[in-house]
């Protein structure tokens, strides 16, 4: 199997489903001739032409909103949204539109799109460049929320979501993009949304996570494991719909949970998981349910130092793990 | 009822002696239905009603000025008319009034008049005001795409145009040249709020040039100016011409729904002064004057609307209502997933 990194895998996706199926097309800022900004697309308009690799004007309630419009005339559009950061002037559309249009119609109208943007922090993007975004939009029902963090997972999940009926908003880590490689099955490779992945089998406690602090967990969990602490490491992938099955059939198992999320606490994800457990699991627990996730502050600021202050980290994911393994 | 006419003129290309009497139908339908609704309002019946008095005219035009089964309607939640005159029925006009659970558009689950028909070519629109005009480009981009010559009409208020999401949607129609009429039906309010305190523009249609493609003013009163103006935009839109902004000045007869009282905001005078437009006495008038139709067909038709929404009526009052589960149901193609 071919070893590639994210953006990789995530290019080959979107190439392949643009080259297999008539109706998919991709439209966004700077996805034509740039390439799009991290060079996801580079090339593709030369391939498919400027149609089907549409730049859109700079607008983003256009881009989803558009892409709505083609998705319930058959196409199955991918419209991307530059940065996360850039997704609120979209918000009606996403949420007061794309999550209620079958249900607004009993099934009549529906809207298969994909909205993919990369998120997240760790390289220097300052305020309006490394959101997280997902407890904003995981709230809503009728959209479902992705957000793999291995170059397989992203292939398999992202063909999973042009695939889908239903609007899929599709986040991509921007620190993943080149930091992680990794195999990736060939042809049209497909996960189910909504299963989470044993990113490490462990015992003694269960840290529940996704996107790019899946990555640091691990790293976190081989430490400890140095000192027979046998950490297990649940990545999500899929934020909604999520495994509760997963979930509380890892806390039953470690009788102990750290959450690590890298979006704000305050009713970020980990505030969904935790009352999961606690609905469904609060007797088998042996400590509190622990939450390490970004502070609650606007965003990360520039200088470096904020930003490190901000994200969670292997070496604090580690510390929060051994405190709670001696609770 | 179809007596010859006495005055001989070219009527506009499209347009024959029975289409006449057939959008003359339309619009007495669409009051008899309208009336209806408030009736059932005022009745404690339904919690909700809106009309179209006023709009008629403009409505029927558009209706009669695309092809049926080929283009596509992105109407707003005002355009009893145009969806009545594009193939929605009484039945299904009433049971979207009574909320039933076998309501098609939404089974109940939408404020009136927030048509959903895919197999007449109809799209959903919610209550987000502008929402829907980017839908009505996303779908003329796809038919464009796939070099189907059907073109997308899309309707909302003058007080629709200040949205932000208006004006993406004319630029990025602009710039696609894509096959779209946008209908703007200017009924001088949005709720309470006059036109001036919305724009500093005169016309709507003057924004049209912002985007790069023409904006036309018709009387939304009179059914032949807006069919033959609207009718042109649909052909510069299928002939590969690009949109057109179409902006059909008529008002507003009734409250802006049954939960409005425009007593508070307008003079008895001004509604009396507007509503001496009313569409459907002077098209009915127009028609007598020149023969298409007669006296004995006036009442003909009248009665047969009658009839018609009283069965409506009487029938969707009967169906059942939704149940506790069926608010489970279309959440997700699989079902509800948390
Ligand atoms: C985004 C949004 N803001 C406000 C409202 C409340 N609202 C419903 S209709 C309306 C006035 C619309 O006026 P106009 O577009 O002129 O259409 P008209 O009702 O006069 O036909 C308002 C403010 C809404 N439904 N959606």
């Amino acid at each position: 199997m071919a070893v590639k990194n994210l953006l990789e895998a995530v290019r080959e996706t979107l190439h392949d489903a643009l080259a297999r199926d008539e109706r998919v097309f991709i439209m966004g800022e700077d996805v034509g001739p740039r390439g799009n900004v991290f060079l996801i697309t580079k090339d593709f308009v030369e391939e498919f032409g400027h149609d089907r690799v549409l730049d859109t004007p700079l607008a983003e309630a256009s881009i989803v909103g558009v892409a709505i419009g083609a998705a319930m005339a058959g196409m199955r559009p991918i419209a991307e949204i530059q940065f996360a950061d850039f997704i609120y002037p979209a918000y009606n559309q996403i949420v007061g539109e794309a999550a209620k249009m079958r249900y607004r119609t009993a099934g009549g109208n529906t809207c298969p799109l994909v909205i993919r943007t990369p998120y997240g922090g760790g390289v220097g993007g300052a305020l309006s460049h490394s959101v997280s975004i997902e407890a904003l939009f995981y709230h809503v029902p009728g959209l479902k929320i992705l957000a793999p963090s291995t170059p397989a997972d992203a292939k398999g999940l992202l063909n999973s979501a042009i695939a889908d009926d239903d609007p899929v908003l599709f986040l991509e880590h921007k620190k993943t993009y080149r930091l992680i490689k990794g195999e990736v099955p060939p042809g049209e490779y497909k996960i189910p949304m909504g299963k989470a992945d044993i990113a490490r089998p462990g015992s003694d406690l269960s840290v529940i996570t996704y996107g790019l602090m899946r990555h640091f967990a691990t790293q976190a969990a081989d430490e400890l494991f140095k000192d027979g602490i046998d950490v297990e490491v649940v990545d999500l992938r899929s934020i909604r719909p999520m495994d509760r099955e997963t979930i509380v059939k890892s806390a039953t198992k470690t009788r102990r949970v750290l959450i690590v999320h890298e979006d704000n606490k305050f009713g970020g994800v980990g505030a969904e998981i935790a009352a999961i457990i606690a609905e469904e699991a609060m007797f088998e627990l042996d400590a509190p349910i622990r939450r390490l996730c970004g502070p609650d502050v606007p965003a990360m600021g520039y200088s470096k130092a904020y930003e490190e202050a901000f994200m969670p980290s292997p070496e604090r994911i580690a510390a929060a793990m051994r405190d709670l393994a001696a609770f | 009822m179809k007596s010859e006419p006495t005055v001989r003129e070219t009527l506009p290309e499209g347009l024959t002696p029975d289409r006449l009497r057939e959008m003359y139908y339309c619009m007495v339908l669409t009051r008899t239905c309208d009336d209806r609704g408030f009736a059932l309002n005022r009745q404690g019946k339904i919690p909700f009603a809106a009309t179209c008095q006023g709009h008629e005219a403009i409505q029927v035009a558009a209706a009669f000025a695309l092809r049926k089964g080929v283009d596509w309607l992105v109407p707003y939640y005002r355009d009893t008319c145009m969806a009545l005159s594009f193939g929605v029925t009484p039945r299904e006009q009433l049971m979207c009034l009574f909320a039933r659970k076998d309501d098609i558009f939404s089974s109940g689950r939408q404020f009136p008049n927030h048509y959903s028909v895919p197999d007449r070519h109809i799209a959903s629109i919610s209550s987000i005001i502008a929402a829907h005009v980017t839908h009505a480009v996303g779908m003329a981009l796809a038919h464009k795409m796939r070099k189907e010559d059907a073109v997308v009409l899309t309707s909302f208020g003058e007080g629709s145009t200040s949205e932000g999401e208006w004006h993406e949607a004319m630029n990025f129609a602009g710039i696609h040249k894509l096959p779209v009429v946008f209908l703007c039906e200017n009924n001088e309010f949005a709720i309470s709020v006059p036109q001036k305190m919305q724009m500093a523009v005169k016309n709507v249609a003057d924004r049209a040039v912002a985007y790069g493609f023409p904006g036309v003013i018709c009387d939304g009163t009179d059914p032949l100016a807006s069919y033959t103006t609207v009718r042109e935009a649909v052909e510069r839109a299928r002939s590969g011409g690009g949109p057109t902004l179409v902006e059909a000045k008529c008002y507003r007869a009734m409250s802006h729904t049954s939960d409005d009282n425009q007593l508070q905001y307008r003079t008895a005078e001004d509604i009396e002064a507007s509503k001496k437009r009313d569409p459907v006495p002077r098209f009915e008038a127009w028609l007598t004057d020149r023969g298409y139709i007669d006296a004995g067909g006036i009442l003909d038709m009248k009665a047969r609307a009658q009839q018609e929404v009283d069965e409506a009526t009487d029938w969707a009052e009967h169906q059942p209502m939704p149940t506790a589960e069926d608010l489970y149901t279309h959440v997700y193609a699989e079902g509800p997933l948390s």
